[in-house]
């Protein structure tokens, strides 16, 4: 593991040291959700804050396993994730929020089912990449991370960057008949 | 197969219930159809079906088989010949179109204006509507020297004006 995954890894929303608020999560067709997010001042207190409260957030909701700024109302390049519980997880940081981030490098391609607590009466079949590399900066400090990860990471970062930048998982269904309507959400 | 005999459109349409297509498919085979295509779903909870199918019974043969089916009056059935349509020779470029925003009228038909606009053909469509938001999941086909970046962004523009938002990518196929 590189010193930048160890660094992510080792990372948690202690760090902030402010408490994180619970905020309602907004659904489609909000418009904030289709805006491109502005890019934040990482070290800004109300970034910090932001991170607290999308970790915070994200610890209340069922299933949740990632959420990004624009889903909490907020157009900015901010997001967080954990998918350390989840059974298709491979590699995994734990906990993390990461700002500014991008996608550097991308392969390995995989279509799988996604959903979204920002429009949760659908699923549907995305392609995206298995294998990525992600650059992006932790809240607070501004350190760059630039992140290595695969799997259901690599998809779950993929999501929220899409988010920051005014994408649902809907712009990216593979066509007409990868929609569906979801029975039950988690 | 496309030489046995003729070729019928079957549609059914109405209330849901268990059986329909197995009845359905048993009066086919029945009469020695051979199902070549086939499309069905729900709309709206109401069940949709399209079949095409291949053999030597006429449409007056067919129509009076699924009688029987439309007897309680909660579904149509229509049958009719169609012509064998050749496949497109220059099948151009594959796209797929999202739009996603408020619910309101004129959306597939402002946004689709502007793929016919440019001779592009709608291959497959989903639209859904759940609650305010309305979904829009259309399969392009769009011939060779369509400038894709300006209907890109003639639709966004459209969509614009509709309070809307809308992408088109290019179908990924990976040949294995």
């Amino acid at each position: 593991m590189s010193a930048s995954n160890e660094r992510l890894a080792a990372w948690t929303e202690s760090e902030l040291a402010v408490s994180g608020r619970v905020l309602e999560v907004v659904r489609a067709p909000a418009s904030v959700l289709s805006t491109d997010g502005d890019r934040v001042d990482p070290t800004a207190p109300e970034i910090v804050q932001l991170a607290a409260d999308l970790v915070a957030t994200m610890r209340v909701s069922p299933g949740c396993v990632g959420l990004a700024a624009p889903q909490v109302g907020v157009g900015v390049k901010v997001f967080c994730v954990d998918v350390s519980e989840h059974a298709k997880t491979k590699t995994h940081h734990g906990t993390f929020v990461l700002c500014n981030a991008e996608v550097v490098e991308s392969s390995r391609n995989e279509k799988a089912r996604e959903g979204c607590m920002s429009a949760p009466d659908f699923t549907g079949d995305v392609k995206r990449a298995s294998r990525v590399l992600v650059r992006g900066q932790l809240p607070g400090t501004g350190e760059e991370i630039e992140v290595r990860t695969d799997a259901f990471e690599a998809r779950c970062l993929q999501h929220e960057i899409d988010h920051c930048d005014g994408y649902l998982f809907l712009d990216r269904v593979a066509g007409a008949h990868a929609v569906y309507a979801r029975q039950t959400y988690l | 197969m496309t030489d046995a005999g003729t070729l019928h459109a079957i549609t059914v349409l109405g209330h849901d219930r268990p059986g329909i297509i197995a009845w359905t498919t048993d009066r086919l085979a029945g009469l020695g159809l051979n199902i070549e295509d086939s499309s069905m779903t729900l709309l709206r909870g109401h069940f949709a079906m399209t079949l095409i199918c291949a053999g030597a019974a006429s449409d007056e043969a067919i129509s009076e088989a699924l009688d029987p089916l439309s007897a309680d009056g909660t579904l149509t059935v229509t049958v009719r010949e169609v012509p064998h349509e050749e496949a497109p020779a220059a099948p151009g470029s594959q796209w797929v179109l999202t739009v996603h925003g408020g619910d309101r009228p004129g959306i597939v038909s402002t946004v689709v204006g502007q793929v016919a606009a440019v001779d592009g053909n709608i291959t497959d469509l989903t639209t859904r509507l759940a609650g305010d938001l309305y979904l829009l999941v259309a399969e392009v086909s769009l011939p060779d020297g369509v400038d894709t970046a300006a209907l890109e962004a003639a639709i966004k523009a459209a969509a614009t004006e509709l309070g809307v938002g809308a992408t088109l990518r290019a179908v990924e196929a990976d040949e294995l």
